[in-house]
């Protein structure tokens, strides 16, 4: 089996004085999507900002391509290739789409295929390139969080909760973007609560309770599994 | 699931009030010289106190822009920003009274180039001395507000010490260059060139900046920067770097604007920039803590505001800023042209 793009090893992280991570160990296959699930609070946005190195492991290693990155500084983490959307999006509000997309372009012009690739995928974007990103709708704003990640190739990307709060229609763009990446051979570690988006997309899974993974596999066996969904996040509620 | 579908999203048309909104605050200027013109009996004293008070507006917007973008990059309050202007206007000055010949000539020329060169020198002295009090004073208390207050506060004292040391306890008086005195009249107003020379450069570095901040990525990355540092970070940017560049900028900025005040006041002292540094507070407070834009407008108004008040009611005038300060927070709390901050 091919060496994982990402591998955290006993991953431990705090925030003030709460253990948030507890030896966390996760590996993320490169050439595909591994959706990181879990109820919420077991630590699934603490893990996507310990690797980028927004919040730090008090323990533990954290390898990219086989390079340790535990204690990079977070712009060296970006720029070894790894892209980040957070779950509040971190869009500029006061700048416009065009700036947005032009800063995410770190080592230069967004290349114009490229560009038209995005445009493709989230028509809006092209509508209001030149409008404040502040004045953009909820789902738009997640398009311009996700096309900001695509201005540039990364090897990995990790994605918090981008359907969250958005209309059905949205989120199949949101999806198809996904599969765009994908396809291209990027490698994305998303966290999803959205169980339907996750098995649609997810080609494997691991899914986290009280700062640790305590199930890996395909998410395909999740996805078929109602017992062992139930077990894990109890989901028999949320299907209902 | 389907397939995306096809967003054709419309632009919906703005009313005459929200499209009016984001200028509200630049309309305050002319609307602040149009009450000084109605309350004003004199024509010509209303044109010399305009002119007076969009100098002394310059002059704090030079002085408050680097701590407004210091503190809405890194949230970093720095009460010895008062120290460059003080630092700045000795260097400057020092340097304009050693070239008494150039500057005591009736020629434009060497006016100016001993001008540019006292700049120069007190631009260069602050940079320093920014780039060494965000090493050692500033780095150690990043996000802690109180020990920032009080440890730039002491870094505000210690060099007002130095100064006294290296200068002396006396201020220093001394004469604006020799083509830089007298007034031109216009429309029976007397118009001091300096005051006039004070705004045309004021506007200039005020575009200049705006522009800088507009159309070049540096400025991209501090705008971001300001709403939302840990985001641009992520992206790849390192900014602490660029916060280092906006805080030497901003104390190099500092010290031409102590040049400047001094040459404004004929009289520098160890003290000017500890008093100036109430006016800049206000200044960057009521702007829009981050804002470049807000603080320029808000510079604006206090100079107006200043003069106008100095003089209808003289005995008002020191309340008159604080005032002011109170009633544009209490319309808009977050400042004239608030800058959204990630939270």
């Amino acid at each position: 089996m091919a060496d994982p793009i990402l591998r955290l090893s006993g991953v431990s992280t705090d925030i003030a004085q709460y253990h948030i991570l507890h030896g966390l160990d996760l590996e993320v296959p490169e050439g595909g999507v591994t959706m990181l699930l879990g109820r919420n609070g077991v630590g699934k946005t603490t893990t996507l900002r310990t690797v980028m190195g927004l919040w730090r492991a008090r323990a533990g290693t954290i390898t990219f391509e086989g390079r340790d990155i535990t204690a990079l500084p977070t712009p060296d983490i970006a720029r070894a290739g790894i892209a980040y959307v957070p779950e509040d999006m971190g869009i500029f509000t006061d700048l416009t789409v065009e700036e947005n997309m032009t800063l995410a372009a770190v080592s230069g012009p967004v290349d114009p295929d490229r560009l038209d690739w995005i445009f493709a995928t989230f028509p809006p974007l092209r509508t209001f390139w030149r409008s404040a990103a502040g004045n953009l709708s909820g789902g738009q704003k997640q398009m311009l969080a996700i096309a900001r990640a695509m201005a540039e190739e990364r090897r990995l990307y990790l994605i918090d909760e981008p359907t969250k709060g958005l209309a059905p229609a949205i989120i199949a763009t949101m999806a198809a973007a996904l599969r765009a990446l994908k396809a291209q051979g990027a490698s994305i570690l998303l966290v999803e609560q959205n169980f339907a988006v996750a098995s649609m997309l997810g080609d494997s899974a691991a899914v986290m309770d009280d700062g640790r993974v305590v199930w890996a596999g395909a998410m395909a066996e999740l996805a078929a599994d109602s017992a062992l969904q139930e077990r894990l996040m109890g989901l028999s509620v949320e299907r209902a | 699931m389907s397939a995306a579908p096809d967003h054709t999203p419309t632009m919906a048309a703005r009313g005459l009030g929200e499209r009016l909104a984001p200028w509200l605050p630049v309309l305050l200027v002319p609307a602040l010289c149009l009450a000084g013109w109605l309350a004003i009996p004199s024509g010509s004293s209303w044109l010399t106190l305009t002119v007076s008070g969009l100098a002394m507006g310059m002059m704090i917007f030079i002085m408050a822009s680097g701590l407004t973008l210091i503190f809405g990059l890194m949230d970093v309050i720095n009460f010895g920003h008062g120290a460059f202007v003080s630092v700045g206007a000795f260097c400057g000055i020092s340097v304009l009274l050693a070239l008494g010949g150039w500057a005591g000539a009736p020629s434009l020329m060497l006016n100016l180039l001993a001008v540019l060169l006292a700049v120069c020198a007190a631009m260069l002295a602050t940079g320093l001395m920014g780039w060494v009090f965000e090493r050692v004073i500033v780095r150690p208390v990043y996000g802690a507000h109180l020990k920032q207050i009080l440890v730039t506060m002491g870094g505000l004292i210690i060099t007002e010490q130095l100064i006294l040391a290296i200068w002396g306890p006396d201020a220093i008086f001394f004469s604006r260059p020799e083509t830089l005195k007298g007034a031109i009249t216009f429309a029976g107003a007397a118009l001091e060139k300096y005051r006039l020379l004070a705004v045309a450069f004021g506007l200039i570095l005020f575009l200049a900046m705006r522009g800088v901040l507009r159309t070049t990525r540096i400025g991209l990355i501090v705008r971001a920067g300001v709403e939302n540092g840990e985001m641009v970070e992520a992206l790849g940017y390192r900014l602490r770097r660029v916060f280092i560049g906006v805080f030497v900028a901003g104390s190099a900025l500092a010290g031409l604007g102590g040049v400047m005040w001094g040459l404004y006041q004929e009289v520098i002292t160890a003290h000017m920039g500890g008093e100036t540094l109430v006016l800049v507070f206000i200044v960057v407070i009521i702007g829009g803590l981050g804002s470049v834009e807000g603080c320029f407008i808000g510079a604006l108004m206090v100079g107006l505001m200043q003069n106008y008040v100095a003089f209808l009611e003289p005995k008002l005038a020191l309340v008159s800023n604080i005032a002011l300060m109170v009633a544009v927070l209490m319309w808009r709390p977050q400042g004239m042209v608030p800058v959204v901050k990630a939270k």
